[in-house]
């Protein structure tokens, strides 16, 4: 009976944990990303900020992170909305889940349902590598877009072809 | 057996000799005029050799105009094969004095158009060395798909057909005997179809490209045949007034001004046309117009083309009058400019005029103006002189032929003693 | 052409090549995957006229590079409000930076159509469509009549005018036979959407470059390739579709 009983326990243990790599594995390959684009030494966030007070008060960020310009729906919200406050080295949901840069995504997924739909397609954003074969890569949003400030940047175009005569006699 | 054989190979040696020597020998004029031509020829050789070696790049086509002067001279040179055997028609029902002379002359020239025609492509080809790959059997040829390949097969066969029949017309004179209708009038009769189907398969060539709506009008075809009517008969007249000059053959000009009365109808047909296809475009106003804009106003500020396609209207309207009214057409000197109006009109209407502008512009919008270069322009020159000097020495060894004073030694002796 | 026909042709290429351009290169033939037939979508809304495909695609597909200059891509600009009379697109833009805020940019390859003008006038055979739906050239057949640039409502074919120019150091030695292999002068190539990279399940070279992430790519046949959800999701449209031809390149917007 007893070795019933652990017999049972240890089938569904072995469900779970099948289950769960099954999860884990949709979450974590279906999307295989570099890591997070963090400006150098930045990382881990909790090196200075675990020693630090907490001011949750909107400002002018003076001492550090003076490159930041919030450009991203600035009115409505501040640092502590997307980042964590008792741990920096997360980001929170809405609902109170913390996730790793790395899952960045499911943070920006929140308001952009539609581009999120889009990207996990493949469809917003750039896909590289191999298509068959399973090895094609993602970016996450924070590649090409700055959190803080996401619009797309202008970038110089490359030269324009040769015109085949003379400039005036093209258009 | 060996006798008749060695008299065979004696006469044909006889014939080289005295072929040869009729073409070596003549006045004043024909050297000038034979060394002109080859001197022309020589040039455009040489400036061929560098195209030939470096490729297109030497000439000024781009990848926004991809056809340029070549093309226009080889649409040209179609119209004009294909209305020199035309002439036989009327030549049949008029009774233009000489029939088989004229029937020979048309066709000999129709031949020397379509070989001009025929070098156009050559030289136009990239890769001339792969010209093979578009023979039938030898090569693979894209029949029926292809309208190229429906123009190399008719041009090819019109080619043969005009060779053979003024050269079955000549042998036989050459031996003094009569030509077997049964044989030959068939012949001349299927190469007057064909002489419609080479240009309607050459119109079809660009009408059949919706990529270019210039060219996709189903006008094309029509204007094709119409303005062929008018270019080629208006050389003919000329080529006649020369011949009767100097040879035996005697064109009254009671059919120099029937040709031009036909010539008259042509040219109305021709601009009615014209007109049809301008007021379907500028009433109707859709984007499509721009390629004929750039013709007639110019687009954007680009108007290289409008000039001359001014001049070529102008020149085949004045023409029309000049053929319209018996007064200018029944006289010659004034038959004569309203032919060389015509000759030019059209090659610009129907050459650089309706090759160009279908590039212009292109599928994407872009403008190139072209214009041919040096090299565009001497090679063209040097393919139109090799065209005239195959005529005139064809013309060298027919009209003697035909005149009897050249012939198998046997009737020759005969009409001696 | 067999087989062995076909190794031998490549062995005789790759020599050739080696001798020519003393480089080793690797002529694949890779034939046509089942079931497969490419499509392309390129996101209108998206694409800020970098040319950077252009240059990718250049690079990539062993183009000359100058005299004569030969791009498979051309990326023309339009006022914000046009969109299907191309007689007002600008082709030589170059301004500082872009997107710029009154225009957008319409990137125009080889739409690979399913019903292609170009192979229909061809007076050799000397280019066709494969089974996957990429119109491919023999460059070793054609003739350089250029019939077909004449025939193509997307200048989606490039001539190349004289022997192509292409600095050493800077050939492309991974080749498909159909594809960005050496070219010779006066004759026709053209965009396969590399079919040398995507008959090996890589995305094409433009596809990688893009900075905005506009190109998208896949098997119209594969309900669940990124083709196909652009194409169920996404308001697409062809150009010149009044033609015809069927291509095989859509072109859409965000939405």
């Amino acid at each position: 009976m007893r070795i019933l009983i652990n017999g049972l326990i240890l089938f569904f243990i072995l469900i779970l944990t099948y289950l769960t790599s099954v999860f884990s594995k949709e979450l974590i390959e279906e999307f295989p990303v570099p890591p997070p684009p963090f400006s150098e030494g930045i990382y881990p966030c909790s090196n200075c900020h675990a020693s630090m007070d907490l001011n949750p008060k909107k400002r002018v960020l003076k001492d550090e992170h003076t490159n930041i310009q919030l450009h991203h729906a600035e009115t409505l919200r501040w640092c502590l909305d997307c980042h964590y406050s008792k741990n920096r080295d997360k980001l929170r949901l809405y609902n109170g889940e913390l996730i790793d840069f790395g899952r960045s995504y499911l943070l920006c997924g929140e308001c952009h349902g539609n581009v999120f739909r889009d990207w996990k397609a493949g469809i917003h954003g750039k896909r590289q590598g191999y298509f068959i074969g399973g090895k094609r890569t993602y970016l996450l949003c924070v590649h090409c877009h700055d959190a803080h400030s996401p619009k797309f940047k202008g970038i110089k175009p490359e030269p324009p072809p040769l015109p085949p005569k003379v400039k005036r006699d093209v258009r | 057996m060996s006798q008749s054989l060695r008299e065979t190979l004696k006469e044909t040696w006889r014939f080289y000799r005295k072929t040869l020597r009729l073409v070596l020998t003549g006045s004043k004029e024909y050297y000038l005029w034979c060394f002109l031509l080859l001197s022309i020829m020589i040039v455009g050789f040489l400036c061929y050799l560098p195209q030939l070696q470096k490729g297109l790049i030497t000439t000024n086509m781009k990848d926004q105009v991809v056809w340029g002067l070549y093309i226009s001279n080889f649409t040209y040179l179609v119209g004009v094969a294909a209305a020199a055997v035309l002439l036989v028609v009327p030549a049949y029902i008029y009774q233009f004095g000489p029939i088989k002379e004229i029937v020979v002359l048309g066709e000999l020239f129709a031949a020397s158009s379509i070989i001009m025609a025929l070098l156009f492509v050559i030289v136009d080809l990239g890769r001339v060395d792969r010209f093979w790959h578009m023979l039938p059997w030898i090569g693979k040829m894209n029949f029926p798909s292809s309208l190229l390949a429906w123009d190399v097969i008719v041009l090819n066969v019109y080619l043969l057909l005009n060779l053979i029949i003024p050269i079955y017309l000549l042998v036989k004179t050459y031996y003094g005997k009569e030509p077997n209708k049964k044989f030959i009038v068939p012949l001349i009769l299927f190469s007057i179809p064909m002489a419609v189907t080479i240009h309607t398969v050459t119109a079809f060539l660009y009408n059949g490209l919706p990529a270019r709506p210039f060219w996709n009008a189903s006008i094309l075809a029509p204007r094709f045949l119409a303005s062929a009517f008018c270019s080629g008969p208006a050389i003919i007249i000329i080529v006649f007034q020369i011949l009767r000059e100097y040879t035996f053959i005697k064109v009254e000009d009671r059919a120099l001004f029937k040709i031009a009365e036909l010539m008259a109808y042509a040219m109305f047909l021709n601009l009615f046309f014209l007109i049809s296809e301008m007021f379907k475009e500028y009433y109707s106003n859709t984007v499509h117009i721009a390629s004929l804009k750039y013709l007639y106003e110019g687009l954007h500020g680009h108007n290289l083309l409008v000039p001359w396609i001014w001049v070529g209207t102008l020149m085949n309207l004045i023409a029309f009058i000049l053929f319209l009214f018996p007064i200018t057409r029944q006289r010659l000197s004034t038959l004569n400019i309203g032919c060389i109006l015509i000759i030019a009109g059209v090659w610009i209407e129907k050459g650089p005029g309706l090759v160009i502008p279908g590039f212009v512009p292109d599928p994407l919008g872009e403008i190139y103006e072209y214009i041919p270069n040096f090299r565009e322009l001497f090679i063209s020159f040097g393919i139109w002189a090799t065209g005239f000097l195959i005529f005139t020495i064809l013309m060298k060894v027919a009209i003697p032929i035909a005149s009897g004073e050249f012939s198998h030694s046997r009737y020759e002796k005969e009409k001696m003693s | 052409m067999t087989k062995e026909e076909k190794e031998a042709l490549i062995a005789r290429l790759e020599e050739r090549y080696l001798k020519k351009y003393k480089k080793k290169f690797r002529v694949g033939i890779e034939e046509a995957i089942q079931n497969t037939l490419w499509g392309y979508g390129l996101d209108l809304s998206r694409c800020i006229g970098c040319r950077r495909c252009v240059y990718a695609c250049v690079e990539e597909n062993n183009c000359s590079r100058e005299k004569p200059q030969s791009q498979w891509i051309r990326v023309i600009r339009l006022k914000k409000g046009s969109l299907i009379n191309l007689e007002d697109s600008e082709h030589y833009y170059n301004p500082e930076l872009v997107p710029e805020k009154e225009f957008l940019y319409i990137p125009v390859q080889c739409q690979q159509c399913e019903n292609p003008p170009c192979v229909r006038v061809c007076p050799v055979h000397a280019t066709w469509k494969e089974p996957d739906g990429l119109v491919v050239v023999d460059y070793n057949w054609c003739i350089g009549c250029r019939y077909c640039i004449a025939a193509c409502p997307y200048r989606g074919r490039i001539f190349n005018w004289g022997e192509p120019n292409v600095p050493p150091e800077h050939w492309n030695t991974s080749v498909h036979y159909l594809g960005n292999r050496p070219r010779m002068r006066n004759v026709v190539d053209k965009c396969t959407f590399c079919i040398q990279r995507v008959r090996m399940g890589r995305y094409p070279a433009c596809v990688e470059v893009c900075p905005t992430g506009s190109r998208k790519f896949g098997n119209l046949l594969d309900p669940n390739s990124e083709i196909r959800y652009v194409i169920q999701n996404k308001r697409t449209f062809r150009l010149k579709e009044d033609l015809n031809t069927e291509p095989k390149f859509y072109y859409f917007f965000e939405a």
